[in-house]
């Protein structure tokens, strides 16, 4: 089974900007995939080499097996791209977008499809509406339906929640997990790293043009970083033994609040005891089990 | 087949959509210059034998109605779709550069010959026209129309702004359209200005389109005709290597 996506060493430049320094990755056919970086990073101009918006200077990109170059039809009609920019062509009604948007793939008679794709992104009410008449939110939604009017087996949404409401989120999310679920392969670019987390199977995240980790999520949050103990003192000092353990230096200065680095929670007690035989008084303790987040920013970080 | 045909129909819906400006408008425009022109010079200008100055600006004008509105089409739908950034709607999907090409091109025709039909009806009341050889009329509409598309989608997508399709549609195409002997025979010009026309493609497609109402030119129409589809043949592979590359659209 060819895989879903098949980038390799793919680089592009962009007159003294080196975008993409040679990203290699796969991803497999029904994955939910996510592509993390900061802004510049590189993520778009990864997104647009697949899509064909971009032309990479080197290496190749396959959708499905079919490379987006030679085989450039075969390619994109395996593929539908949300873009990050709010773009829509203000002379169509949703449904005329829509069905063009068809049209252009090949596709007569889509209608049912076209129906049942608006009705679950709650665009129903909206079909005969211009597109210069809609919200914000709702130009979004439709285009996330000009993605999908083609039933493509692999979905790149391009930070599809950047600005929009919790409803659009969630709507949004109920109907790409199901799409998920019934084999669509999902590659998601986003800066809400708990959705990413919540949603992605497996995650690159890439900085400067380079992956800089690529693994499954839930080996990605246990491989870098363990849990935090946060604990605030209103009686005596942290005892010197557990000083290695705190996780900001700064705290260290501060006061009375101090995060400590622990790989499981076998190693609350005897924490406390060291605390407790200390003679230290404590005030708070919270248990902070390590996220996404803290993941992106050691890597980011540790990639200075 | 489909993706062309939806790419041609969205393109002609698009411009049927705001008719008065894409459609009307230039109609009354050349209906203007007709009453202003055709009422100054009517007594002064005699270009063929039996044939009236407002008879022999009619074809004229409806031809330059026919190329200046082809090439608005595709200039201007590509320019838009640029700079609002709807472009990729056109360019995730599975459209070849023939595809894009020939979906642009014929939708400008199509207005093109619309507008020209348009200005055709509402002059020909003010004179007496003839139509020698019909197929002569036909095939230099749809050549200049066509051409005038293709020079619009080049111009499309080598702009970035619209002041530069602007300086392209006011330093080439209405310089063209004006020094093509709309308004006058080029036998009436000064030796020098009638080779300088003579270099002029559109003086070939006013010429050869005016043939056919009056069976008199100032070139014979075989050769204008000639020229002119060379001529749209070298712009038509021209344009078809820009959208195979990328050109612009694809960075």
């Amino acid at each position: 089974m060819a895989a879903a996506l098949q980038i390799v060493d793919v680089k592009k430049r962009y007159k003294s900007l080196q975008a993409l320094g040679g990203v290699t990755l796969t991803v497999e056919q029904g994955e939910f995939f996510g592509l993390l970086g900061p802004n510049g990073a590189g993520k778009t101009t990864l997104i647009s080499i697949v899509a064909g918006l971009a032309r990479a200077d080197a290496g190749s990109v396959a959708i499905h097996g079919y490379d987006v170059v030679r085989d450039y039809r075969e390619a994109r009609k395996h593929l539908g791209v949300v873009p990050q920019e709010l773009v829509f062509d203000p002379f169509f009604t949703v449904r005329e977008s829509l069905r063009m948007q068809s049209g252009y793939f090949g596709l007569k008679n889509n209608d049912a499809w076209i129906d049942e794709v608006m009705a679950n992104l709650d665009l129903t009410s909206k079909a005969d509406t211009n597109m210069r008449a809609l919200s914000g939110g709702m130009k979004r939604r439709v285009l996330v339906a000009q993605a999908l009017v083609h039933k493509p087996p692999v979905i790149v949404l391009d930070e599809p929640t950047a600005g929009v409401d919790v409803e659009l989120r969630q709507t949004l999310w109920k109907f790409i997990s199901r799409l998920n679920r019934e084999g669509h392969t999902i590659v998601l670019t986003t800066h809400y790293l708990e959705e990413a987390q919540a949603l992605c199977n497996r995650i690159a995240m890439l900085k400067s043009g380079n992956v800089v980790a690529l693994d499954s999520t839930s080996a990605l949050i246990k491989r870098i970083s363990g849990s935090q103990l946060v604990v605030r003192l209103s009686q005596g000092k942290l005892p010197d033994v557990l000083k290695p353990l705190v996780s900001h230096p700064d705290e260290l200065l501060a006061g009375n609040k101090y995060t400590l680095r622990i790989n499981d929670y076998t190693e609350v007690e005897p924490i406390l005891a060291t605390l407790r035989q200390a003679g230290v008084v404590i005030d708070d303790m919270q248990l902070h089990q390590a996220d996404l987040e803290d993941v992106f920013i050691q890597i980011m970080e540790g990639e200075k | 087949m489909t993706g062309f045909s939806t790419l041609l129909y969205k393109e002609v819906l698009r411009f049927w959509k705001v008719a008065t400006q894409t459609i009307t408008a230039p109609i009354l425009t050349a209906m203007l210059y007709l009453l202003i022109f055709g009422h100054v010079l009517e007594e002064h200008v005699q270009v063929y034998p039996e044939v009236r100055y407002t008879s022999f600006l009619i074809p004229g004008l409806v031809m330059m109605s026919v190329l200046q509105n082809a090439f608005a089409n595709s200039s201007s739908s590509l320019i838009q779709s640029k700079i609002t950034g709807n472009l990729v709607f056109v360019l995730l999907p599975p459209l070849s550069h023939w595809e894009l090409f020939g979906a642009y091109v014929l939708a400008s025709a199509v207005r093109g010959l619309v507008v020209g039909a348009g200005v055709f009806i509402v002059t020909a009341w003010f004179a007496k026209l003839t139509f020698v050889a019909p197929w002569w009329i036909a095939i230099f509409a749809l050549l200049g129309a066509g051409m005038l598309g293709t020079m619009g989608l080049i111009a499309g997508i080598w702009a970035e702004k619209f002041d530069q399709l602007a300086a392209f549609q006011n330093f080439i195409i209405m310089p063209s359209t004006f020094l093509s002997g709309v308004f006058y025979s080029i036998h009436s010009l000064p030796s020098f200005w009638q080779t300088v026309s003579r270099f002029n493609p559109f003086f070939y497609m006013i010429d050869g389109f005016r043939y056919g109402f009056f069976g008199q030119s100032d070139v014979n129409p075989l050769t204008s005709f000639a020229i002119v589809t060379v001529f749209f043949l070298l712009l038509a592979a021209f344009a078809i290597r820009l959208l195979k590359s990328g050109y612009k659209l694809r960075h």
